[in-house]
């Protein structure tokens, strides 16, 4: 547990798993051959990422400490997330509405960013 | 956990099937087989049939729902007491030392739910992982069950293999027909009928179905690659769209490789939405800079590992009829949901964040090659 925030280190999420060597590296991935990004950088790219799917909703994502993420509101209300496992429920409490993929809206918005 | 370290935990199958469909007998016939002679078994209940076997505990079925009153993310606390105090004392010397478990369940129970268990446990999941589940289906009564209850539904869908019995009760013609049912609704998972009188044999035959039902599964490197063939057959791809009520399955399909972490951003928002009614997701994911293909297993809310196969699977419908080919397809077995509503998501997802990407690093000397790929596939 992290003595700061009280956040329990758990099992990483699916999505920053190593799937493949050539996907993740690092050194809790599955060694140095093939890698192709820091799991840093996979860390920066998943935010950046993240945020075209947030824009529109009004949400913004930032990494806090290497370790989790910090999702707010523009009127700067905050959760902070461990992984995207928990993104989407934060972002919904934060919302007060759902965040649906299959919302054509939604898909407009996203294309628009 | 790393992925791979998957291989190396203990398989906890489920047999699961509607009441009176033939668990316990089905169940007695494959532990006679030597492959499954250190098996714990966990039932939840002492039926009518018997089952003679050196390891073998009741449970309660006891749920926990957790904030979100999804009953797939339900912790069945009955069974994480049970297969703790079973590993505990097999580390302790005082129960043999089992290499599976084997959940018989009763017969209205959700697998889904053992399987969040397994996955979701901080302490269970650095000891077991989620083998196959597999669903008896009864020749006789199955039609009615599918028909009338939802419970029977669910337990095919989520099934990774499907056992029909009583085969010799039902005519032939009644057994095709429920056959065919079965595998229209989950197209990824073979369907075995079960010989003779209520699935009776053994021997040799009780260690080929003890091996295809239960041992191979996808998380065992020496089966990874037959299992995506299983679920890329012809019943799943390029296949017309099933429905069994609100309950339907068909595959998506695409050429054009999509990046990882968009994937994921897209698949974690789909299942937080929808995943209590995406009862089940397999396939292959096609990401480029990649030999083979991400290998995508969940049920309900919960993904298993993705892990990756070094070759392409030989995918029904394509070139020749049975070459390997790249490409992502992804059986989906949910209920109420559009297809072409979910690959229009995952086309939109693919297209307005493929333009985000971040440049590729330089070229380095470890880099997988993904021509030699692709000319490895035209050869």
């Amino acid at each position: 547990m992290c003595g700061l925030c009280g956040v329990f280190g758990g099992e990483r999420h699916w999505t920053e798993r190593a799937a493949s060597p050539a996907i993740f590296g690092g050194p809790d991935g599955d060694g140095p051959e093939g890698r192709r990004m820091t799991p840093a950088r996979e860390r920066q790219e998943r935010v950046r990422l993240v945020n075209r799917v947030l824009d529109p909703l009004g949400l913004v994502l930032v990494e806090w400490a290497a370790s989790s993420y910090v999702l707010r509101t523009k009127t700067g209300r905050s959760e902070v997330v461990s992984d995207l496992g928990g993104l989407w429920p934060a972002a919904e409490r934060l919302l007060g509405r759902p965040c649906d993929p299959l919302d054509p809206g939604l898909l407009a918005r996203i294309a628009r960013t | 956990m790393r992925a791979a370290d998957w291989s190396a935990l203990i398989p906890v199958n489920v047999v699961t099937g509607f009441l009176g469909s033939g668990k316990t007998t089905l169940l007695s016939r494959l532990l006679a087989s030597p492959r499954l002679a250190s098996t714990a078994v966990l039932v939840n209940e002492f039926g009518e049939v018997g089952l003679d076997h050196y390891l073998l505990e009741s449970v309660s079925e006891s749920m926990v729902l957790l904030d979100n009153g999804c009953v797939c993310c339900a912790v069945r606390d009955d069974l994480r007491s049970a297969l703790l105090e079973l590993h505990g004392r097999r580390e302790r010397s005082e129960a043999p030392r089992y290499d599976r478990v084997v959940i018989e369940s009763s017969g209205l129970a959700d697998p889904a739910p053992v399987v969040h268990t397994l996955t979701a446990d901080p302490v269970l999941r650095h000891h077991y992982r989620p083998g196959a589940v597999v669903t008896v289906v009864d020749a006789l009564h199955g039609f009615g069950h599918l028909d009338r209850y939802p419970e029977s539904v669910k337990q095919v869908a989520l099934a990774d293999r499907l056992v029909l019995t009583k085969t010799d009760l039902a005519g032939p013609e009644e057994c095709a027909i429920l056959k065919g049912r079965l595998e229209a609704m989950n197209p990824a998972a073979p369907v075995r009928l079960a010989a003779g009188p209520a699935g009776a044999g053994g021997g040799s035959e009780s260690t080929a179905d003890a091996v295809a039902l239960l041992v191979e599964d996808v998380h065992r490197a020496d089966s990874r690659q037959a299992e995506a063939e299983r679920w890329l057959g012809p019943g799943a791809v390029a296949a017309p769209h099933h429905h069994t009520g609100d309950v339907s399955s068909f595959c998506i399909e695409t050429d054009e490789p999509i990046d990882w972490t968009v994937f994921g951003i897209w698949f974690g928002m789909l299942l937080h939405r929808h995943g209590e009614n995406i009862l089940r997701v397999k396939g292959i994911v096609d990401v480029p800079d990649l030999d083979g293909p991400v290998l995508l297993n969940a049920v309900q809310h919960t993904v298993h590992p993705p892990t990756h196969l070094p070759a392409w699977p030989r995918t029904w419908g394509r070139e020749d009829g049975r070459a390997p080919a790249r490409g992502t397809r992804i059986v989906f077995i949910v209920r109420g949901l559009d297809r072409e509503r979910i690959e229009r998501s995952l086309a939109a997802f693919r297209d307005s964040l493929a333009g985000a990407s971040a440049p590729p690093p330089p070229p380095r000397g470890d880099r997988i090659s993904t021509e030699s790929s692709r000319n490895h596939l035209a050869r």
